[in-house]
């Protein structure tokens, strides 16, 4: 099973503490998004690696974009 | 000689500094300290600030009517309805009616949030206010400072600088004041509700939306026409996207340059006789009051939506109904993130918050047209 991570609002991503293949823990933060001069901090939904990176810092994302890929270990 | 040095000591406003006027420095100072040193609303707290100081002046005649230059900024700019547009141009520029689309049920919670305006309406005139003065003070619980310095200027110009003054200190406060009301009137469970994703908003809902909003509000209560009108066209301009020269504008020089014109003039009108009364108090202390019975009231009517509609709406939502834009929906986000960390509420909330600042343009446009 793979778990998706969706932005849940629109943003810039101002830190991004994943890299590809890496092991995440559930509820670790994964990155941080800024609007609307507050920062968002993102967590990972569930333990696993990290399959698929679709960001990097700096980047303006949409809400719902896939920004990551987590497949369950 | 020393004849001379005595008129030139005459003329110098020294012998004319009153203790009033000692204490509007230490309200100014006090103002600019907190604006400098806390980060209170700066933008408009550091020039009201100095304008008191200025106001505080003996012989510098800077509001004598016709003649004073912030008296001029204040004629023209304030009195003459011009500043107070057109920040909300820049306002309607940078707001983004998305979120409020994707979830149209909580424009009720933006109106629900106005409840504190009415209520401390009758409250300030049990107490003896004048009706006027009474809807001035009402509305500084809608948490939206051109409004309340629109509203004062027509009412109520006398208590103008103080409501602008109570009405942009509880905004900075709105991480303070809102809080504690919040938890109190919700249960955990009811703060860790997640929201169901809203529905897709296309470009042409976002266009449309401006034209439509503009003609039924302005039809239904025209007194709001020029706030309502202005906000509206700013939002034309930036969700057009064809006119990006002048979203731009509006959201950065326009709005800059008018704060510094809105700020000195609003902070002059507070001298020594017309600020320093006990009823003073009294505007700051039913200006919390309707801060706090809003933010209850937007809470209180998310839960009765609650009970009527199977899709669960998270009642903290309601507490965004206030207009601070936006914090009081950071607010609510970070309430809600303290139970469930994962539980993203920004966006939902943007929705009631610039929902509350129609909300609070109708209120004044209906206190306007039974008043004035």
């Amino acid at each position: 099973m793979a778990e998706e991570i969706l932005a849940p609002l629109a943003g810039k991503i101002v830190k991004l503490n994943m890299t590809l293949d890496a092991k995440v823990e559930e509820d670790e933060e994964a990155l941080v998004i800024e609007a609307m001069k507050m920062e968002t901090p993102v967590f990972v939904p569930c333990d696993g690696v990290v399959t698929a990176l679709n960001v990097k810092e700096g980047d303006e994302v949409e809400e719902d974009d896939v920004l990551a890929v987590i497949a369950e270990a | 000689m020393t004849e001379n040095l005595l008129t030139l000591f005459k003329t110098s406003g020294f012998l004319y500094l009153t203790p009033g006027m000692l204490l509007m420095w230490g309200i100014g100072l006090g103002l600019i300290y907190l604006a400098i040193a806390r980060d209170y609303e700066p933008l408009l707290l550091l020039p009201i600030g100095f304008g008191i100081i200025l106001a505080n002046l003996p012989l510098a005649s800077l509001m004598e009517p016709h003649e004073g230059l912030l008296w001029r900024f204040y004629h023209y700019g304030i009195q003459w309805e011009v500043i107070p547009p057109l920040i909300f141009l820049g306002l309607g520029a940078l707001t983004d009616f998305g979120p409020l689309l994707a979830n149209p049920a909580l424009i009720f919670l933006g109106a629900g949030a106005q409840a504190g305006v009415y209520l401390t309406f009758f409250a300030a005139h049990a107490i003896g206010f004048t009706l006027n003065e009474s809807a001035t003070v009402g509305i500084i619980g809608g948490a939206d400072g051109p409004t309340t310095i629109f509203l004062a200027a027509k009412l109520a110009p006398h208590m103008l600088g103080t409501t602008a003054v109570a009405a942009y200190s509880y905004m900075a406060l709105v991480p303070i004041i809102q809080p504690p009301i919040m938890r109190l009137m919700t249960t955990r469970k009811e703060r860790m509700i997640r929201m169901k994703k809203g529905r897709k908003v296309t470009p042409l809902e976002k266009i449309l939306f401006p034209i439509i909003a503009s003609m039924l509000i302005i039809l239904l209560v025209p007194a709001s026409a020029p706030l309502i009108a202005m906000f509206m066209i700013g939002n034309l301009f930036r969700e057009a996207k064809v006119v990006e020269r002048l979203t731009h504008a509006a959201q950065n020089e326009l709005l800059n340059i008018v704060t510094i014109f809105l700020g000195l003039p609003v902070g002059a009108t507070m001298n020594a006789e017309n600020f320093l009364q006990p009823r003073v108090i009294f505007i700051f202390f039913l200006g919390l009051f309707a801060f706090m019975i809003s933010t209850g009231t937007g809470v209180a009517l998310a839960k009765l939506m609650n009970l009527f509609s199977k899709k669960k709406i998270n009642p903290l939502l309601g507490a965004a109904g206030v207009s601070a834009v936006p914090m009081a929906a950071r607010v609510v986000h970070k309430v809600a993130s303290q139970e469930d960390k994962k539980n993203y509420l920004l966006m939902y909330a943007m929705g009631p918050n610039v929902a509350g600042v129609i909300g609070t343009v109708i209120a004044a446009g209906i206190f306007l047209t039974m008043l004035e």
